[in-house]
């Protein structure tokens, strides 16, 4: 009898590896070099652009999501849904909550009580 | 009763090899989803607290050092690198190759280490603490402690995973050299290579919300 064995795993050439590292690299220096210049809102824009696409490289080609049984990066797609959802929803709340009434808040400054703790 | 001969590291419960390197993925996985929900949680107070002071966030992020953190998200790629290299190594049963890519990326995880604590330190000295400890007196906007309340649970809670991550690397390193893994049988590497990439990946969030802001 043959038994199975991790043997037939898709075994990636060493091309694929350092491909995927030079664009990581390069990206970095893009996000880097693209904080030195004030586009606005634009810049939180493209920071986070460019790490979305650095850690989908990551996910598929490193933890070999894209060669993998799809069961494993669909859960990995559900659980950002949902972190989506937290955060999105969380925001919403936190964000137009004082549309409805208005809320103070005040600052927490060196005369507030939390730095007056132990005296 | 009676059964085929199978492999030392097949465990009876299981039908053949594949369906245990398969299982061990999918709880490896599901793990990881706990990761990246412990770290939203994170992600979410920074969300939060950033839209409600972004002049505030503008102007303590100036206070980071943006060379160190490049650095290190260079040093982070590269030991990432290093560890899907050292699968590779094994799979085809290259077992010095392994090794020696795993001690590589052991050594750039301990340099990240090292940059982190150069950076801690000098924060530490100067006073940009989290809450109550914080004394620096250079900012003039309100409430930057925040900032650093969210920098250091953040980059702490990922440094402390960099160091679990080494401890898990030395381990399948020493059975590496102890010639448990083969071709045949490398799950334990490349286990530890999934939680490893995830570290990574988190940090290429971490490096763009906290040093280049503005």
């Amino acid at each position: 009898m043959t038994e199975k064995t991790q043997a037939h795993h898709h075994i990636l050439p060493l091309s694929v590896y350092f491909t995927i590292a030079g664009i990581l690299f390069v990206l970095t220096a893009v996000t880097v070099i693209v904080a030195g210049f004030d586009f606005g809102a634009f810049n939180l824009f493209v920071a986070m652009t460019v790490a979305v696409i650095k850690g989908s490289l990551v996910a598929l080609y490193f933890m070999h999501l894209k060669y993998d049984n799809k069961l494993y990066g669909t859960a990995l797609v559900l659980s950002l849904i949902f972190l989506a959802i937290f955060i999105g929803f969380t925001m919403l709340d936190t964000m137009y909550r004082g549309e409805i009434e208005s809320i103070e808040g005040p600052s927490i400054n060196k005369e507030a009580v939390i730095y007056n703790q132990d005296n | 009763m009676e059964h085929v001969e199978h492999p030392s590291y097949l465990q009876h419960h299981f039908s053949d090899a594949e369906q245990q390197a398969e299982t061990a993925k999918l709880g490896m996985w599901i793990f990881l989803l706990t990761e990246v929900l412990l770290f939203g949680g994170l992600f979410a107070f920074y969300a939060i607290y950033r839209a409600w002071h972004p002049e505030m966030f503008v102007e303590t992020s100036s206070l980071l050092d943006v060379n160190l953190g490049a650095l290190n998200t260079f040093v982070l790629i590269t030991s990432s690198l290093t560890m899907a290299l050292s699968i590779r190594s094994m799979q085809l049963n290259n077992k010095k190759q392994t090794v020696w890519m795993l001690v590589v990326t052991l050594l750039l995880a301990a340099t990240f280490l090292v940059v982190k604590y150069f950076e801690y330190s000098h924060k530490i000295e100067l006073g940009q603490l989290p809450g109550h400890f914080y004394t620096y007196e250079g900012l003039t906007s309100v409430n930057p402690h925040i900032f650093f309340s969210i920098y250091f649970t953040m980059t702490g809670l990922h440094g402390i995973h960099v160091v679990l991550g080494m401890i898990v690397i030395g381990w399948v390193l020493v059975r590496t050299i102890k010639d448990d893994f083969s071709s045949e049988y490398y799950t334990p590497i490349e286990m530890t290579g999934l939680y490893w990439h995830l570290v990574d990946l988190i940090w290429i969030f971490l490096f763009p919300l906290l040093y280049l802001i503005g």
